[in-house]
């Protein structure tokens, strides 16, 4: 019999204390474990989440977090937006030729003057909601394009359906894509019609409807909890064309004078076509295409919008774009009442991104953020301590139920005393003796720990369609976190230290007294 | 006069032992004081003598659970009062058998544990089937898997015989191994003893009050007779 045995067999012999004991453990080990796979899941996610396939987002200035938090995770509150001019001037001239709208006095002949330092440039329109899911007004490439996860090579695949197009032959402009949690959530399918909320969960919905030809596969991103449509037809909603001001635009096309030149007599008759409409549908209230954050009390309602307009105007009547109420024209709206919330970047290469990114921050216009570098600060500055204090309470945990084995064992010593005299009889040394005490201790920790372990483990993969739900980060019963290793050490550091006064206890035994 | 068997070399060697205690007054209360005293290799005796007079403190002594305060004590051979106390536990382990009075059995072991017991802190000494030969030896191999509260007092102490002949030492003490066993049983248990002492040419060193089981051996000592205290 191995003096492992013997500490097993006198375990054994106290099995409601001992099972007490080491549950106290366990209990402690538990929550450790519950702290780490947290803080793996919160990594993972905020890892998985910032690995998009873009490495800078360009938006309005302010800050730089809400940009972030508002463009990746679609938290928080739009900044504000920045011309659509500028979301082109990230495009090379052929990209920009290919651009629909009308441009007015843009100049889509020459090369965006950020255009060769860019691979990738995806414009989001952020303010309105489908229930309490985002709606992303943006172009296919988001989904067609984008790669994510940790090696960037994952595409966004169709559990139904397909991607939106720019404009199809049965829906128009009007077709959106779902992402599997809010399908799910919102019980909807292919061919379900969805109408926007415009600027709040609860605000005014828009009267036109939006076809779902498609539904994402669960991809872990943020995008599982949106709503995608094709930003032509975002723009063609009620209120989210910008205002036009004569004057302010003269003043932007003298600030592009030595780089822009007209586009023709018959770009420039429709411009004035269009200046004349949009001096018409600036006389209601200003409003944005998302509700300013400054202004939202000058969102005027479409009813209103409609009166002001007046039916005497008879040009307005003939426009196909009615400003006041939604239907579904052909015709995308004016480069000049479009604004962006936000541009997804990425770069030709990584060199160029610094570069890139003090330019556009050196201009009035905008502001380039790297959201992998939020996201970590965020992490750091948040997350981390938070988890870091968990981290600190559950040791402490731990260290209680340490004590609670060296009370235990301790209180056992006196019932044990002649035991151990007879040990000590029979032949055994004092280090003996105390390497069974010890024993006891390391067993009782080292069982309650894998117990805590195992049941951490099991709560993990119980609770894994809910955590994937939330977060998009899968997790079984066999994802360890690296950090688990250190239990092991801990855990016998621990026990050897509490165990160690009963087992000094026992070294100490009188033989000859105790027999 | 002590019965010989086989080899007459000394096994046990007592020379000028003394040993004493201090009580709680601070006083010391001397225990023994031995000028000679042998064991026979293979002898079996009986040392009697009234309570209290320090007879187990003499067995303690010999075995190295307690330290003399001075003089030699040789056991085949070797003077464990030069020992350290790391030194008298391993050579009682190998050479040095001890039956208890109160049979002290381990109770959170079985029968055949217990005497494993006896061998695991001899080093390099463990034989699972020597244990269940000498279970057999003393009439418990069908109880080997029975712990020592299934078991009778009688069983009991034939399970700390058995435990104290596991490492086949040099010498039996026995410390008035039939006190808690009935009176129809303890010539059994003092036969079993001396049986398996004089198969396994064991010495046998035993404590006693009942007359009628020092009757059965051929040397009695009196331990008044050879301590001066």
């Amino acid at each position: 019999m191995s003096l492992f045995g013997i500490a097993w067999r006198s375990i054994r012999q106290r099995l409601l204390a001992s099972c007490l004991t080491a549950l106290s453990m366990g209990l402690g080990v538990m929550l450790v474990v519950a702290v780490l796979s947290i803080h793996g899941v919160v990594s993972e996610s905020f890892r998985s989440n910032a690995s998009l396939g873009y490495n800078m987002i360009v938006g309005a200035k302010g800050g730089k977090l809400q940009l972030t938090l508002n463009t990746v995770y679609y938290l928080s509150q739009p900044v504000e937006n920045i011309p659509y001019e500028y979301y082109l001037e990230f495009l090379t001239a052929e990209q920009r030729q290919r651009e629909e709208a009308a441009p007015g006095r843009i100049d889509l002949k020459r090369d965006g003057r950020f255009g060769r330092s860019v691979a990738l440039a995806i414009p989001v329109c952020l303010g309105d909601y489908v229930e309490e899911f985002r709606l992303v007004g943006t172009t296919p490439a988001l989904l067609d394009e984008l790669r994510f996860g940790p090696d960037m090579d994952r595409k966004f695949e169709f559990a139904a359906g397909r991607n939106f197009q720019h404009k199809s032959d049965e829906h128009g402009y009007f077709e959106a894509v779902l992402g599997a949690v809010a399908a799910r959530e919102m019980g909807l399918t292919l061919g379900d019609e969805i109408h926007p909320a415009h600027g709040d969960p609860e605000g005014h919905v828009h009267a036109q409807g939006f076809t779902v030809v498609g539904i994402l596969k669960r991809s872990g991103t943020p995008h599982d909890r949106a709503v995608f449509v094709n930003m032509e037809g975002f723009y063609l909603m009620a209120d989210h064309a910008k205002p036009v001001d004569e004057h302010a635009e003269d003043e932007t096309h003298d600030g592009h004078a030595a780089a822009e030149e007209h586009s023709g007599e018959a770009g420039h008759a429709d411009e004035h076509q269009h200046e004349g409409e949009s001096h018409e549908h600036a006389k209601p209230e200003q409003e944005g295409h998302s509700p300013s954050p400054k202004d939202p009390a000058k969102a005027a309602s479409p009813e209103a919008a409609h009166e002001e307009h007046g039916h005497a105007d008879h040009a307005h009547e003939d426009h196909a774009h009615d400003h006041a109420h939604d239907h579904a024209p052909s015709t995308p709206i004016p480069m000049n009442q479009r604004e962006v919330t936000a541009i997804l970047i990425k770069t030709v290469d990584t060199a160029v991104t610094p570069g890139l990114q003090n330019t556009i921050n050196e201009g009035r216009e905008a502001q380039a953020v790297l959201p992998v570098l939020e996201i970590y600060n965020l992490f750091e500055a948040i997350v981390r301590p938070i988890q870091t204090v968990l981290l600190v309470l559950t040791a402490m945990i731990c260290v209680v139920s340490g004590i609670s084995i060296l009370v235990s064992i301790y209180n056992s010593m006196s019932e044990r005393r002649h035991e151990i005299a007879v040990m000590r009889a029979l032949g055994a040394g004092r280090d003996t003796v105390m390497t069974i005490i010890l024993l006891e201790s390391v067993l009782l920790s080292l069982g309650g720990g894998l117990a805590g372990w195992l049941i951490a483990h099991a709560l993990n993969a119980l609770a894994a369609p809910l955590i994937a739900a939330q977060t998009g980060v899968a997790i079984g019963f066999w994802d360890i976190e690296l950090s688990e290793a250190l239990l092991i050490p801990a855990i016998l550091l621990l026990a050897i230290l509490f165990g160690f006064f009963p087992a000094i206890s026992a070294y100490r035994t009188d033989v000859g007294k105790s027999l | 006069m002590g019965t010989h068997w086989g080899d007459t070399t000394v096994l046990l060697d007592l020379e000028n032992v003394k040993k004493s205690f201090l009580e709680p007054n601070g006083e010391t209360l001397s225990i023994l004081d031995i000028p000679r005293f042998q064991l026979q290799r293979n002898e079996q005796m009986v040392l009697v003598g009234a309570s209290g007079c320090g007879k187990t403190t003499m067995l303690h002594v010999i075995a190295g659970i307690r330290r003399a305060d001075a003089g030699s004590i040789r056991v085949d051979g070797t003077d464990i009062a030069n020992l350290s106390e790391a030194g008298r536990d391993r050579f009682r382990a190998a050479k040095i058998g001890y039956v208890f009075q109160a049979f002290n059995l381990l109770p959170g072991f079985t029968a055949l544990e217990n005497v494993l017991l006896g061998m695991t802190f001899a080093r390099n000494r463990k034989d699972p089937s020597r244990a269940r030969m000498l279970l057999e030896r003393v009439g418990l191999a069908a109880r080997a898997s029975h712990k020592p509260a299934a078991l009778s007092v009688g069983e009991q102490q034939r399970v700390a015989v058995a435990r104290a002949l596991a490492n086949r030492p040099a010498l039996i003490l026995a410390d008035e191994p039939t006190a808690n066993v009935d009176h129809a049983h303890q010539d059994q248990i003092v036969a079993l003893i001396r049986e398996t002492c004089r198969e396994e040419g064991i010495g046998l060193l035993m404590v006693t009050h009942s007359t009628e089981v020092a009757a059965q051996f051929d040397r009695v000592d009196r331990l008044e007779e050879i301590n001066r205290v």
